[in-house]
């Protein structure tokens, strides 16, 4: 009890301590902003339902539907559902394709990334790189598709697919579709790069300088290594969207159910080669496709979307862990 | 040169090395240009440059008599109206994204203002894990579960009949292909929205609040003030993502090139369209007719260009808003 | 060159004749400078405006203590607040001084953990029986930093009128009251040729202004500052203490600054407080110039801050 120099009156039976009253009542307000507010409940509540709607109705036909065992079986064509096989190849052809795609991307947005925040000069060259890239994230996929099939049609190109017997360059193949996602990919592992480079503080460049060390020893040698799992971050998002990208794989796969080798050589002949993936299996075995296999479809569905998931939380433990390592 | 290469490098060497790389991104997008636009180049000048995108004639007819045209197709084989695709282009983007945006804000902020704590932990990461669902799920779960249900239970068999010599109204069209699409960009917009709202500095909100405004009203006319230039760019990007979106419509939105009237009421929500992405998929495998490659190339190089003005037009939108203070 | 031939060196030879250290002219200034005893307030007194005209009770804080879980930031504090004058809060950090200002209009609810006891009275009311909006329209509040929102300056001078009428206004209604506020925040000259021009442009002392401007605009009972011209340059804190000295005339003013001169120059009534005691309260000159306690008198000489 302080001495205060102000004669208090006599003191109130003192309430005991309350939490003061947190919120205005809703219901002392204007008849118009309490509609706005029912809005933002019913907004929110038919946000989450059509969340658990869709998540809830793809686990219960995906379980429903998959078969561990179509998870090793090659698809057949078929007509009846039971004789169209599994889906082993979707998924080799998801893994290869997405492989190719990261592994051009991945180098390429680095080293623009790195060009970009590092060197930057001339300035207007720089801006235009990186508008360049905010266009290329902004195309949608189609576009990049059907701009493949321009490219990988010229002659120059042929042996990246193969040649028909016309002449004609067919365009189609794993290296195309490959080439193109990573595209689709680059925008998103620059923008985490760049990030990340711009996050590192001023001063660690230049104490490396200081040291007499050149730029291009101090960014392999000291900043590479600090954007790291920004990278690894901007690869996984990147991985996410050409796993889910179908566009793509429609226009420059050659949409065949198993993976078609061309020519001889093993490896090599398989990525000239045509297939499909996930996503273009699911679109051909719905009633908007070739086939009318709805339970492969969901299966297939399902199937990627424990994929995607599990990229997603990739990207959060990602993210989580770099808190935790700063803090 | 491998050898070359792997001796250490000076910062001339390195500047002029990763700038090339660099620009090869640079390169890259003016090809894409380039081929987009010399493919389309013979479309183009045998119909006129804009009247293309005219009304006329079945869009669907025309497509397929180019298909059966030959290697070397004169200038007469190039017809075409595309008017029904545009059509469909602008009615589903346009409405969705309206639709979308409008909820996407509310939701926002119920999230960020009124949600209580458990319910913003579940729809947070509810929203985060929809934005990165592939868009043949959605189209799957139109075609298998929404368009039955319209086709089977909304549209009563009157309906049908009364326009069976036009088109077919099996559910998918107007209706299902706009539902799908909102919900494909709600979660992105959510997300943007939400974080520029959770971004607003906090003087801005207890001015508002100190100067006795209610939660609504410091959320409304304070934080999604303050947000605009996110709204914006939210919306940009949903533009963006609907008018690429091909898989997903070319699966629920009916697959015919028709251009629904306004004046047949309710039908006109069940009526099929085919926006131009989706015809896009759809006619790939024609493409060995050089007409029918036109015709796609120039459907691409329109879309492009759309997406072009669209970024352009986001970003005098924002403008202003800089003028205002607003961080943009 | 020979060995005895040496080159002259200044500073190692002994025989070169060394030279003389150089030599400043420095004027000293004599002339005398006064200064001032600790606690000469009537040297200070004189540079003093008016005093305001004193009024009758508009708040009073009962026994008030505010907790924020365990910690005590406000121990006990009873008060009372008159209309036409202007009450100092001064003390040094941590003392509790803006948790107080901030209870009186109920701000300090949006701090999660956050329990009161005792009552604060606006008019003979218990603020917590009103209803929170209706208190914050009476009782208005100024902050340190000055917030002006991101639009016009019509439009801020205008949103508290917004919010507190059922039926929107329209402009042209709302004019007259923006300029009158305006006006009497002393900004009106400053900004009458163009009051559309976003609030963001103008200088730190302007939109201080605008915020009082803003918080006066529905002529509010009772005006609360937060340490309105920490923030600002000597000039704009000229401004907006002779702003004070008008304002106090029609509301209560209770203003929060950790500037001892200001306290002295704008106050009418002090209040010290120190670690959330309320430690002395009377009128400025009494305080400053003869305090009662030990630890007031301490805190007005400096002996710490």
């Amino acid at each position: 009890m302080a001495a205060t120099a102000y004669e208090a009156p006599p003191p109130p039976p003192s309430a005991p301590p309350r939490p003061a009253p947190r919120r205005d009542a809703v219901r002392t307000w204007k008849w118009s902003h309490r509609l706005a507010f029912g809005t933002c409940w019913a907004c929110g509540i038919a946000l989450g339902l059509v969340c658990a709607a869709i998540v809830v109705y793809m686990g219960v036909r995906g379980v429903q539907y998959l078969n561990p065992r179509l998870l090793f079986t090659r698809p057949q064509p078929g007509l009846a559902q039971s004789t169209t096989g599994g889906i082993l190849d979707p998924i080799v052809g998801t893994v290869i394709l997405t492989i190719i795609g990261i592994a051009i991307a991945v180098p390429l947005a680095v080293v623009a990334a790195v060009w970009v925040v590092e060197y930057g000069r001339p300035a207007p060259l720089a801006r235009a790189v990186e508008s360049g890239i905010e266009v290329v994230a902004g195309t949608p996929d189609i576009v990049i598709a059907i701009f493949g099939l321009a490219i990988f049609q010229l002659p120059i190109l042929a042996p990246v697919s193969f040649t028909a017997s016309g002449g004609g360059v067919f365009g189609r193949s794993f290296l195309a579709a490959g080439s193109m996602m990573s595209l689709i990919a680059l925008p998103l592992v620059f923008g985490a790069v760049r990030e990340g480079l711009t996050a590192i503080p001023a001063h660690v460049r230049e104490a490396s300088w200081a040291l007499g060390k050149t730029r291009v020893c101090t960014i392999r040698e000291i900043l590479l290594p600090q954007v790291r799992h920004n990278v690894a971050t901007g690869a996984a998002l990147g991985m996410g969207r050409i796993v889910g990208d179908t566009a793509v794989v429609v226009v420059l796969l050659g949409a065949t159910l198993q993976i078609e080798r061309q020519g001889s050589v093993p490896i090599l002949g398989d990525l000239r080669g045509t297939g499909s993936t996930l996503t273009s299996y699911v679109y051909n075995a719905s009633p908007a496709g070739e086939g009318n296999a709805p339970q492969k479809a969901y299966a297939a569905a399902f199937v990627l979307l424990l994929i995607v998931l599990f990229l997603n939380f990739a990207v959060d433990l990602l993210g989580r862990r770099r808190k935790e390592t700063r803090a | 040169m491998l050898a070359r290469l792997r001796q250490p490098w000076t910062d001339r060497q390195a500047t002029w090395r990763l700038g090339a790389v660099a620009c090869l991104v640079l390169l890259l997008i003016t090809l894409m240009v380039v081929f987009v636009t010399v493919r389309a180049w013979p479309m183009l000048r045998a119909n006129g440059w804009v009247s293309w995108l005219g009304p006329g004639g079945s869009v669907d007819d025309q497509l397929g008599r180019m298909i059966k045209t030959g290697q070397d197709p004169p200038d007469a084989a190039y017809h075409l109206r595309a008017w029904p695709l545009v059509y469909g282009t602008l009615l589903t983007t346009g409405v969705s994204v309206l639709i979308g945006l409008v909820f996407s804000v509310f939701s926002a902020i119920f999230i960020v203002e009124f949600a209580p704590a458990r319910v913003r932990a579940v729809v947070v990461p509810a929203v985060r894990l929809l934005a990165a669902v592939p868009s043949v799920i959605y189209g799957l779960v139109g075609i298998l579960v929404l368009a039955p249900f319209v086709g089977n239970h909304l549209i009563s068999p009157g309906r049908k009949t009364s326009v069976q010599n036009v088109v077919q109204l099996d559910g998918t069209g107007v209706l299902v292909a706009i539902v799908v699409l909102t919900v494909m960009i709600v979660p992105i917009m959510i997300a943007i929205v939400v974080d520029a709202l959770r971004a607003i500095p906090p003087a801005w909100t207890e001015g508002a609040a100190a100067l006795g405004a209610n939660r609504w009203e410091t959320i409304w006319t304070v934080g999604v003030r303050a947000a605009r230039p996110a709204i914006v760019a939210a919306a940009v990007l949903a533009c963006a993502r609907a008018l690429g979106e091909a898989v997903a419509l070319s699966m629920v939105s009916g697959s015919r090139g028709f251009s629904p009237n306004p004046v047949d009421g309710v039908t006109y929500l069940f009526e099929p369209i085919r926006p131009l992405a989706a015809s896009m998929v759809e006619n790939v495998d024609a493409m060995n007719a050089p007409a029918v490659k036109s015709s796609i190339y120039a459907f691409a190089l329109l879309l492009l260009l759309s997406s072009l003005a669209l970024s352009i037009g986001g970003y005098l939108a924002k403008l202003p808003l800089r003028r205002q203070g607003l961080r943009v | 060159m020979s060995a005895h031939e040496r080159v002259a060196d200044p500073f190692l030879d002994d025989t070169l004749p060394s030279l003389p250290p150089p030599r400043r002219r420095v004027r000293l200034d004599r002339t005398p400078v006064p200064v001032a005893a600790p606690g000469d307030a009537a040297a200070a007194g004189a540079r003093r405006r008016q005093r305001g005209p004193g009024g009758p009770e508009r708040m009073r804080l009962e026994r008030l203590s505010v907790l924020y879980g365990s910690h005590r930031a406000v121990k006990d504090v009873s008060l009372p607040i008159h209309a036409g004058e202007a009450l100092a809060l001064i003390g040094p950090s941590g003392c509790g001084k803006t948790t107080l200002l901030r209870t009186l209009n109920r701000l300090t609810e949006t701090t999660a953990g956050a329990t009161r006891e005792g009552r604060v009275l606006l008019d003979g009311t218990d603020v917590e029986q009103l209803e929170v909006t209706a208190l914050r329209r009476r009782v208005a509040m100024v902050f340190q930093q000055p917030n002006p929102f991101p639009m016009s300056i019509f439009d801020n001078v205008a949103y508290a009128i917004r919010v507190q009428n059922r039926k929107t206004p329209r402009r042209r209604d709302l004019e007259p009251r923006v300029v009158d506020a305006l006006r009497r925040a002393g900004l009106y000259d400053e900004v009458a040729d163009d009051l559309d021009r976003p609030a963001l442009r103008l200088s730190g002392g302007q939109q201080q202004r605008l915020c009082i401007a803003r918080a006066i605009a529905t002529r509010p009972e009772v005006l609360l500052m937060d340490e309105p011209c920490s923030a600002l340059d000597p000039r704009s804190t000229a401004v907006i203490e002779e702003l004070i000295g008008e304002l106090r005339r029609e509301l209560a003013v209770v203003i929060v600054t950790h500037n001892l001169a200001q306290a002295h120059r704008i106050g009418d009534k002090v209040a010290f407080m120190y670690l959330g005691d309320l430690v002395e309260y009377g009128e400025a000159e009494q305080v400053f110039v003869d305090p009662r306690a030990e630890r007031t008198r301490d805190y007005v000489a400096g002996a710490f801050g």
